[in-house]
């Protein structure tokens, strides 16, 4: 499985270097050994041993590493899930940052960089040596040292001290070929001391073919910054989407991660979150709504280096069909990061009898004066709350919306951009209402 | 009104109504009245239609309509209400979206528009002060966190906002202090109407101190073994049920 792309490599990596900035390079050959040596990730591990990656990566898939341009207009290509947010709006192709002008940006602070990473790695050498890869070489992730050998491009985004953004930052990223296809993207995204900003990410695929894409995401939140990530997954089922999200917080920051899989493949998401100053504050929720035979699994991981902080985990499923929900809460604690508070919720719905769900908390604490909490069920709708609510005359079906919308709801709460919030109650009550069986506008999904 | 004849039902396989007849008529107020386990509650859910329970044998006609053959929503929407003994929490849906829910889907069967917001708030404003029942409550989730006496003014507040034609109260007295009781037994009696029925399903003569029965009846395994008029609960409270079985076994 994993000799294709070895090949591939040893044949073409002075073009896929040739094609790169010359910082991505410098680590580029260590991670392809890295990734020579671990191979993609198997079920025999036991950060992997949920979701089974063989079949999907073991099928015939074209990289780009030529560059050539992929001929697509985003704004024709996607449709917006969330119209009516005000946001600053950028496409990711692929792996190419779509350069075209948006109007739309003209009002994104002069002192804020959002650019393609390569262009960041012309322009703004410095900033890239300084923090590209940081987080991501040094990772014992087959997936992760395989985006390192093969990732060219990117998101880059830069907020400098004291710049906090007034509206949200929106990363659209399409899958677009005529060819089953991978794609490897590197993001990298920088908030200085004070900064603010969101970021909402939406997925999505365009045509009908099987999609690979292997992302990895490092972010670094410096000191009393605060950073919202909001992911909202839209892909087709032949869509696998593997998504490394690796953040590094400093003292007194603030972040919220918050990722949605409304359709998708195959999903495996995994988050890592490192406290690395006192008094962080960190909220890390996510919602899946399954059917059919998709996959989702969020691997999560908080490390609480340093003392005083606090997080808070809460994920959410409601699978139904043949589907399979998997979530892993890894939650570390360092010897002296005292009087830490971490929290974690995970709970599951199975709509039927056939829907699989594994959940695994894994709390390893080597401090003495901390609280933590951990919280994992599977179950079914109540059929009591489902009795009272049909003696009051609302219909089976409605009851059993009403219920499942509920058990999202906080999920949604957590959302901290009012009109995103309300797009997604609206999205998510389509969804259980199976309006939305498939993403608006698509032809591919059945 | 409500016709029950030879009505067996079982729940997990046990038989727990045995051959139970009642006749309910509009503008009647009945009381059912029995020991623990005698079935009182299992007679509510067979009427309300709850899932758990199956009727083996006899029928149960309202209004001329089978019941058996409608699903609860169904049954609610013909105009049967039912207070719940223990009413269930419902995390995350909020009491006016529940309400508005109930109400809009009683409208769509009987073919009438969905209710305006301002009706709807109008008729809210009224119902709550017949139970005296606070406006934070209405803002929450659906008896999430209420107290027993809480979630029984709840129960009457939603009846009050669907106005059946038939309201069977399970032992809605039970967990309620002395003025909580006054005040739900107040409101079931200005809900009263010569076209409504009433069943009160309760242990304990109290709550038929306020709320006076035209009839009452005594369940006693699973079938009605004595009626009379209002003085036999009297007669229940001061000589206890242990009688009455001495006079079935007879």
């Amino acid at each position: 499985m994993e000799k294709q792309y070895i090949d591939l490599y040893k044949t073409h990596h002075s073009l896929i270097k040739q094609h790169a900035a010359p910082v991505m390079n410098e680590s580029r050959d260590a991670s392809f050994a890295l990734f020579e040596k671990l191979g993609f990730p198997t079920t025999k591990l036991e950060n992997y041993k949920y979701t089974d990656l063989k079949e999907a990566l073991s099928l015939d898939y074209g990289l780009n590493v030529r560059r050539l341009d992929f001929p697509v207009d985003p704004y024709q290509a996607f449709k917006c899930d969330v119209p009516g947010i005000q946001s600053y709006l950028y496409f990711v192709v692929n792996d190419a940052f779509y350069p075209e002008y948006n109007e739309q940006n003209a009002e994104l602070p002069k002192e804020v960089i959002v650019c393609s990473l390569k262009e960041a790695a012309e322009k703004y050498p410095d900033l890239m040596a300084k923090y590209y890869g940081r987080l991501s070489t040094q990772k014992q992730d087959g997936l992760v040292a395989f985006n390192g050998a093969f990732a060219q491009d990117g998101f880059f985004m830069y907020v400098p001290k004291n710049v906090q953004l007034d509206r949200p930052v929106q990363l659209v990223n399409i899958m677009r070929a005529d060819v089953d296809f991978m794609a490897n993207a590197h993001n990298l995204i920088i908030l200085e001391e004070g900064a603010k900003a969101q970021l909402l990410v939406c997925d999505h695929t365009v045509d009908d073919v099987r999609f690979v894409s292997n992302r990895v995401t490092e972010v670094f939140v410096a000191e009393n910054a605060t950073y919202e990530h909001y992911k909202l997954e839209n892909t087709h089922i032949k869509t696998t989407n593997l998504s490394t999200l690796l953040i590094e917080q400093q003292a007194s920051s603030n972040v919220l991660g918050n990722v949605i899989t409304l359709h998708n493949g195959l999903t495996r998401n995994s988050i890592e979150i490192a406290l690395n100053g006192e008094n962080c504050e960190t909220e890390l929720c996510g919602m899946v709504i399954a059917d059919k035979k998709q996959q989702v699994d969020n691997f999560t991981s908080v490390l609480h280096n340093m003392p005083n902080c606090h997080s808070n985990e809460l994920f959410k499923y409601v699978l139904d069909d043949v589907s399979k929900g998997a979530f892993t809460g890894r939650l570390y604690v360092a010897k002296d990061a005292q009087k830490t508070r971490a929290y974690q919720t995970n709970r599951n719905i199975l709509l039927n009898r056939t829907a699989k769900m594994r959940t695994k908390p894994q709390l390893e604490i080597y401090a003495d004066d901390v609280k933590c909490s951990h919280g994992a069920t599977i179950g079914q709708l109540d059929e009591q709350a489902m009795f009272y609510m049909r003696t009051r005359g609302i219909p089976y079906e409605e009851a059993r919306l009403l219920l499942m919308f509920a058990f999202t709801a906080d999920v949604i709460d957590n959302i901290r951009i009012p009109a995103l919030a309300d797009r997604m109650k609206m999205l998510v009550e389509k969804r259980l209402r199976g309006e939305l069986s498939k993403c608006e506008g698509c032809t591919i999904c059945q | 009104m409500l016709e029950i004849k030879n009505l067996h039902a079982s729940i997990n396989g046990k038989e727990i109504l045995k051959g139970l007849s009642l006749s309910v008529k509009p503008g009647e107020i009945h009381a059912i009245m029995g020991p623990n386990g005698s079935g009182k509650s299992t007679l509510s859910s067979v009427i309300t239609g709850n899932p758990a329970f199956e009727v083996t044998q006899g029928s149960i006609i309202f209004e001329g309509k089978d019941l058996q053959e409608m699903a609860p929503e169904k049954r609610a929407n013909e105009g049967i209400f039912l207070s719940f003994q223990y009413p269930v929490e419902i995390p995350g849906v909020s009491m006016v979206n529940f309400m508005r829910t109930a109400i809009n889907e009683q409208r769509k069967y009987r073919e009438l528009p969905p209710i305006s917001a301002t009706d709807f708030l109008r008729i809210m404003r009224e119902k709550k002060a017949l139970v005296e029942m606070d406006n934070k409550l209405t803002n929450r989730s659906v008896n999430e966190g209420f107290s027993g006496g809480e979630k029984k003014r709840n129960e009457i507040f939603q009846m009050a906002m669907l106005e059946p034609k038939l309201a069977i109260l399970d032992e809605t007295d039970s967990g309620l202090d002395i003025d909580a009781l006054r005040i739900v037994a107040h409101g079931v009696n200005k809900l009263k109407s010569p076209e409504n029925a009433t069943i009160v399903i309760t242990h304990y003569q109290r709550l038929l101190e306020y709320i006076i029965p035209d009839y009452v009846h005594v369940l006693h395994d699973g079938r009605i073994v004595k009626s009379g008029g209002k003085e036999l609960a009297l007669e229940l409270e001061a000589r206890g049920y242990d009688w009455i079985k001495q006079e079935v076994a007879v």
